[in-house]
């Protein structure tokens, strides 16, 4: 059962979007999040929900699955939402009691709102699109340059895949050990927050040191293979362009410019 | 000089107690001499703390000797600017098949090795194929190692190193966490290996069954080797071996209590068809 979890959140199909490189889908997800900052009133919004809607139509996945990454954050949309709503200095528009909603709040409040779920969303589908093991070559490639400042790009990409390939074996694990500690009777349910975290300990302290002892064996399996490093390395699977990477990189880089002439020439009167 | 030569190989582990004394040393591998020839089947037995594993971990640089000379392929493992080259001549298999596998997919896994020798992208794809075709693991290439069984999850180890185009494979105790089906797969698919590929194979293991198929076992006990053999000869010795605190296979337990008996039987009888054959010859 624990075996079939899903790392990430990468929903499985075949569109264009899952094809892309790791890379394209990494800038054109920060140029996306820089030109939610860029556009400044309605008329931007609009070109960036049109954009957003044609990404996701062409990613085939259900919309329900970006939505789900919005539950997260639903507290910390509130709170903002609630802030600009009544600390925004302006024209007042509603005074309950002591709190003022001012036209400026209520501008900000609505905008903040839609900025953070096109943030999340857009964020979401390179995410939803992209498995993790993409990701993390994508990232190791971006990173590239930064090894010339020493960055350790290739270690941390490394440790990165081997994260994500041991998270099922350990969370395996923590269940078998849970349930041989709840043989000798332990007691994970009941009690108050601090005598369930008390409760705990005889799971965590053999996690730890089984997890120590496969961290040892991995390295000496891993060395007994050769491995020394990023340097001399070959890949298996090396990432390289096609025309459609680059195409993409044009769609995302002319919507950021388009966007924000568009929406300096129309403001739409709000 | 054969693949693997041992001359009077000494390794000693320094036992310490809590604030960092010494307690005093350990002997962990004694004196061994060994001289193994290119394409031979080596079996090495011995219980728990025996020295057999520091004996293997030596034939693969992870470990060096205190005293003493491995050479793998005529190169000498207590030189540096050799170690990759041995790593790559010698390959290794662990006990267990999850702390192995590096890969989040099967096919990735088994690259990883020729990744690391800085092979072309292609070669490597040519030669992960024809590892997982070798053990006969090609169709589940594209899956993750957390869907496999043990004793699968112990053939793409194999594969893996397979795929780095070793002279030599050294084993140790690749069965010893999985069920009799996944042990007998790993070990037809080892056989193989040696015989159709003529790698030469040296398995470390404590079942006596895996090492009938031997060209040579050898049996240690404290760090020494005290036996060694055909696996005939060894297990003609059902004493000796008893005093090493080793089972022989329950066939020639069965025939060595049968001919202390006083029935006629041949020496060191190993499958149960020879023990059958053995006992109808003597009907006659």
């Amino acid at each position: 059962m624990l075996r079939d979890i899903t790392l990430g959140q990468y929903y499985q199909t075949d569109s264009v979007i899952h094809r892309l490189d790791p890379r394209v889908k990494l800038v054109s997800t920060i140029l996306y999040i820089v030109s939610l900052f860029l556009f400044k009133n309605v008329t931007g919004y609009v070109i960036a929900a049109l954009f957003l809607a044609v990404v996701i139509k062409l990613s085939k996945v259900p919309f329900k699955f970006m939505v789900k990454g919005m539950k997260a954050i639903l507290f910390l949309l509130f709170l903002t939402v609630v802030f600009n709503l009544f600390l925004t200095p302006g024209e007042p528009l509603v005074r309950i009691w002591k709190l003022t909603i001012t036209d400026k709040g209520l501008q900000t409040a609505v905008f903040m709102a839609f900025r953070l779920s096109f943030l999340i969303i857009g964020s979401s589908v390179m995410t939803l699109t992209t498995t993790p093991n993409h990701l993390t070559d994508g990232l190791e490639k971006l990173m590239g340059p930064l090894k010339k400042i020493r960055v350790p790009v290739h270690e941390i990409s490394m440790m990165m895949s081997i994260a994500l390939r041991f998270i099922p074996i350990l969370l395996e694990e923590t269940d078998k050990i849970m349930k041989a500690q709840i043989a000798r009777g332990a007691d994970f349910e009941s009690g108050n927050l601090i005598k369930k975290a008390k409760a705990l300990v005889p799971l965590l302290v053999p996690l730890f040191i089984s997890a120590f002892r496969r961290a040892n064996d991995l390295a000496m399996a891993m060395e007994a293979r050769c491995y020394r490093g990023g340097e001399h390395r070959t890949k298996m699977k090396p990432l390289h362009y096609e025309k459609r990477d680059f195409a993409a990189y044009a769609v995302a880089i002319s919507y950021v410019v388009a966007g924000t002439v568009i929406s300096r020439m129309i403001p739409l009167p709000f | 000089m054969g693949i693997i030569e041992a001359k009077k190989l000494v390794f000693e582990y320094i036992r310490r107690d809590e604030e960092g004394n010494v307690e005093g040393i350990t002997r962990a591998v004694d004196e061994v001499d060994m001289d193994v020839a290119q394409g031979e089947f080596i079996a090495i037995l011995g219980h728990n703390g025996s020295g057999k594993s520091t004996l293997a971990k030596h034939l693969n640089a992870i470990l060096y000797p205190t005293e003493g000379t491995v050479w793998v392929d005529g190169k000498n493992t207590s030189e540096d600017k050799n170690v990759w080259d041995i790593r790559q001549c010698a390959g290794m298999v662990f006990q267990n098949p999850d702390n192995q596998i590096i890969g989040q997919v099967v096919e990735e896994d088994v690259g990883f090795g020729p990744e690391n020798m800085g092979i072309p992208t292609k070669q490597i794809w040519e030669r992960v194929e024809e590892s997982l075709k070798a053990v006969g693991m090609y169709e589940f290439r594209k899956k993750s190692p957390n869907h496999l069984s043990g004793g699968q999850k112990q053939r793409v180890s194999i594969a893996g190193v397979l795929a780095m185009h070793p002279k030599c494979i050294v084993l140790d105790e690749p069965t010893a966490m999985l069920d009799p089906n996944g042990r007998k797969e790993v070990i037809r698919a080892v056989r193989a290996l040696n015989q159709v590929e003529g790698v030469t194979v040296i398995l470390i293991t404590h079942y006596m069954e895996e090492v009938i198929y031997a060209d040579r076992v050898f049996v240690m006990d404290e760090g020494k080797i005290a036996m060694q053999g055909t696996p005939r000869e060894i297990f003609s010795q059902v004493k000796m071996l008893k005093a090493l605190r080793l089972d022989v296979p329950q066939v020639t337990l069965l025939a060595y209590e049968l001919k202390k008996n006083g029935l006629d039987l041949p020496d060191g009888i190993l499958t149960t068809d020879e023990l059958i054959t053995a006992l109808q010859n003597m009907k006659r």
